[in-house]
């Protein structure tokens, strides 16, 4: 082998020796996981196929966490990252407070996602709790969120766009700021409008961003749990049960170690799909500069 | 040559002496244990430890590892990485899923002599109701408790009720609980008549009491067989959604139990079902009157035990299992047993520990700490089966559906049935 060679894998080897013991092997464990039953007192599990799966696909929980998940995303994703914007757009300007009203939209991301959850909660309260006071000024009932299936998912995607956007917003910022003002200037030449300089000058330049953004709210969807567990433990009815928390159920409740492998490993391959469509479809018709 | 050998034998020896040491006695345990109620017990359980160090050279390291299931989780981890501790509390009902996991040792095992097994015929029967499987003995009670009502005296004065006279029947409950309603002009409601736990972790529990109340118990000894269906159990479930539905007496939907106290401290609630390990918290916080009774019945009161026991794991080495179980003696004696009734408002767990004078002086201060004792008689055993958290999640889903209205009791309890029995299908020796 060329020396250049061995020394390129040598300083890659660090990198390399963390990426695989703490990413790949443990995908990988989870997958041969996934393949055989779950382990009782001490016997080996034995080797069941494609069973996990079938069994998964008869679950109507894990349809409805899929559901749920799927309308999370949907929701979260859009709705933060059009918010980051406008609140990036609104705090990039000059206002006479502008670095607290930064502050305070970015508050709300330095907080513990168990803390936002508990604050929350206290917001939710039926009857006495912060919305259903504030409701009652207008003469409205009693609400009970979280308890309510028609309301308790809205009121985690609530709660997950509330503590994402500010973190989003300052992302939008810093690329805002790198802006030259010489386009804006340009644009003021060219006698272009407020909107048409946003749309076609601004936008585009902000789409790496965007993607950046975006790759970072399609992970968060699936990723965070959090106020899942602290609000309402997926109830009622399953209502709330996200795909992570059936996972996090299944294996550290149920200690069914087999059921929570073939989840992750569903969970792992729709987040590749995801990834696979962001970056090559997306990515590339982006333009970097 | 001879000497230098020697001398390598001694001092191999003086090395090895402490190994030798810690095979014949123990100098640390680890204990985890969840705090499950308001208050400073994290204190309590300290000092506990430190009498216990003082009194026998053993050093007992008590972790706070959460609420009940997260403490079975830390502990179940840790013993699978091979680091757990020795002892733990955890809920009486876990016993069954505990052996399907064989983490557990029985106290047979570790060895009972004639004074331990008068020691354990000492604890109430009803505490005992979750400890026994294939002829052994999994657990020793420690900070038990029953479900009870507690009761707004000041709501019951203004609704026209007999604040002295708790309802004992259900009839009577939801007469009691539609007249402690309150609405304002509007129609909205400014006081709840009662109200019951519905969440994941605490809907079995609330519904055990209710089932025991149609006269229905909810599972075999054996763990392995549930009767969500049967007649008497689909009776007690309308008759709580009844309370919603019929009676408009507590919300539509599902109440969560970190909100119960709350409710009733603030005067929300007027009426709810907890646990007795509340009753310092309330007595601590609240601004009223309030009063404690034991849970009505369809005809007469019933109610159902819970808390947490003492179980003792099998990676610990037999010195180490000794020494714990010496913990779990010394820390039921009467007198430390009273203690920690006293400082938690769990019910002690012997007859003996209410003969001390301690506790007689202080019921006589404090009367509503002795209410739930006398219900233990008409008290069963909590739901505990075999995989027991699936089956409590089967039973909690079909609970909460039939109280948010989309399934009636019949369909829910049908419905938890049909996969409670899937559950439990590799768990039946015919």
């Amino acid at each position: 082998m060329r020396r250049e060679t061995i020394h390129a894998w040598l300083l890659l080897l660090p990198a390399l020796v963390l990426l695989v013991a703490f990413t790949h092997w443990p995908a990988v464990a989870t997958l041969i996981d996934s393949l055989y039953a779950t382990p009782r007192g001490g016997r080996a599990a034995p080797f069941v196929g494609i069973g996990n799966y079938t069994d998964l696909l008869d679950d109507p929980v894990f349809w409805q966490a899929l559901r749920n998940n799927a309308w999370y995303a949907l929701a979260t994703i859009p709705v933060s990252i059009v918010l980051a914007l406008l609140m990036a757009l609104a705090v990039n300007q000059a206002l006479p407070g502008r670095a607290m009203l930064r502050m305070a939209y970015f508050l709300p991301t330095m907080l513990p996602m168990i803390a936002v959850a508990n604050i929350w909660l206290f917001f939710y309260t039926p009857d006495y709790g912060l919305f259903d006071r504030i409701l009652a000024w207008f003469g409205g009932g009693r609400h009970n969120w979280l308890g309510d299936p028609a309301t308790a998912l809205p009121s985690m995607i609530a709660v997950a766009v509330w503590k994402e956007t500010g973190f989003f917003m300052i992302f939008y910022l810093a690329a805002l700021q790198t802006m030259p003002s010489d386009l804006r200037e340009a644009a003021a030449l060219e006698g272009s409008s407020r909107w048409n300089y946003f749309r076609r000058v601004i936008l585009p330049l902000l789409m790496p961003t965007t993607l950046f953004v975006l790759v970072n709210a399609v992970i968060n969807a699936f990723r965070v749990i959090d106020h899942v567990v602290v609000m309402t433990h997926g109830g009622p009815d399953n209502a709330t049960t996200l795909l992570l928390y059936y996972v996090y159920e299944a294996g550290f409740r149920f200690w069914d170690t087999a059921t929570a492998a073939t989840a992750t490993v569903v969970l792992l391959g729709i987040m590749a799909l995801t990834a696979a469509f962001q970056f090559g479809v997306l990515g590339r018709r982006i333009h970097y500069r | 040559m001879i000497r230098r050998r020697n001398l390598l034998a001694v001092s191999a020896g003086i090395l090895a002496a402490p190994a030798i040491l810690r095979a014949q006695s123990v100098q640390k345990l680890t204990f985890y244990y969840p705090i499950a109620v308001g208050g400073p017990l994290q204190a309590v359980i300290d000092g506990y430890c430190k009498a216990f160090q003082q009194e026998t050279g053993i050093a007992v390291e008590a972790v706070y590892a959460g609420a009940y299931g997260e403490t079975l989780i830390k502990a179940m981890t840790a013993i699978r990485a091979g680091a757990g501790p020795q002892f733990a509390v955890l809920l009486a009902a876990e016993m069954h899923s505990l052996q399907d996991q064989d983490i557990l040792v029985s106290l047979d095992e570790i060895g009972l002599d004639a004074d331990a097994r008068k020691w354990l015929d000492g604890f109430y029967p009803a505490f005992m109701a979750n400890s026994h499987a294939d002829g052994r003995t999994w657990s020793v009670p420690f900070q038990r408790s029953t479900a009870i009502f507690y009761y707004n005296k000041s709501a019951f004065a203004e609704a026209g009720l007999d604040p002295e006279a708790f309802p004992t029947t259900w009839a009577g409950l939801a007469e009691a609980a539609v007249k402690l309603t309150k609405r304002d002009a509007s129609g909205r409601v400014t006081r709840w008549g009662i109200k019951l736990a519905g969440d994941l972790g605490n809907a079995q529990w609330t519904f055990g009491a209710l089932a025991n109340q149609a006269g229905q118990r909810l599972m075999n000894e054996a763990g392995s067989e549930v009767y969500f269906n049967q007649p008497k159990t689909i009776e007690a479930m309308s008759f709580w959604r009844g309370l919603a539905l019929e009676h408009h007496a507590t919300p539509d939907g599902v109440s969560n139990w970190p909100q119960l106290s709350p409710d009733f401290l603030e005067g929300n609630a007027a009426i709810i079902q907890h646990t007795t390990g509340n009753l310092t918290n309330v007595r601590d916080k609240a601004q009223f009157p309030f009063g404690v009774a034991g849970l009505a019945g369809k005809t007469s009161p019933r109610t159902v035990v819970g808390g947490g026991n003492l179980y003792f794991f099998k990676n610990a080495s037999p010195a180490e299992r000794q020494a714990s179980l010496r913990f779990a003696r010394w820390v039921s004696e009467p007198e430390r047993a009273a203690d920690w009734s006293m400082r938690t408002g769990y019910i002690a767990t012997s007859p003996a520990a209410y003969d001390t004078q301690t506790m007689k002086a202080f019921i006589e201060r404090v009367p509503t700490a002795n209410v739930a004792r006398t219900f233990l008689p008409v008290a069963t055993g909590e739901l505990s089966v075999h995989e027991n958290q699936r089956v409590y999640k089967a039973l909690t889903d079909n609970i909460q559906a039939c109280l948010n209205g989309s399934k009636t009791a019949a369909q829910a309890m049908a419905d938890a049935q049909g996969e409670a029995d899937r559950i439990l299908k590799p768990y039946r020796r015919v």
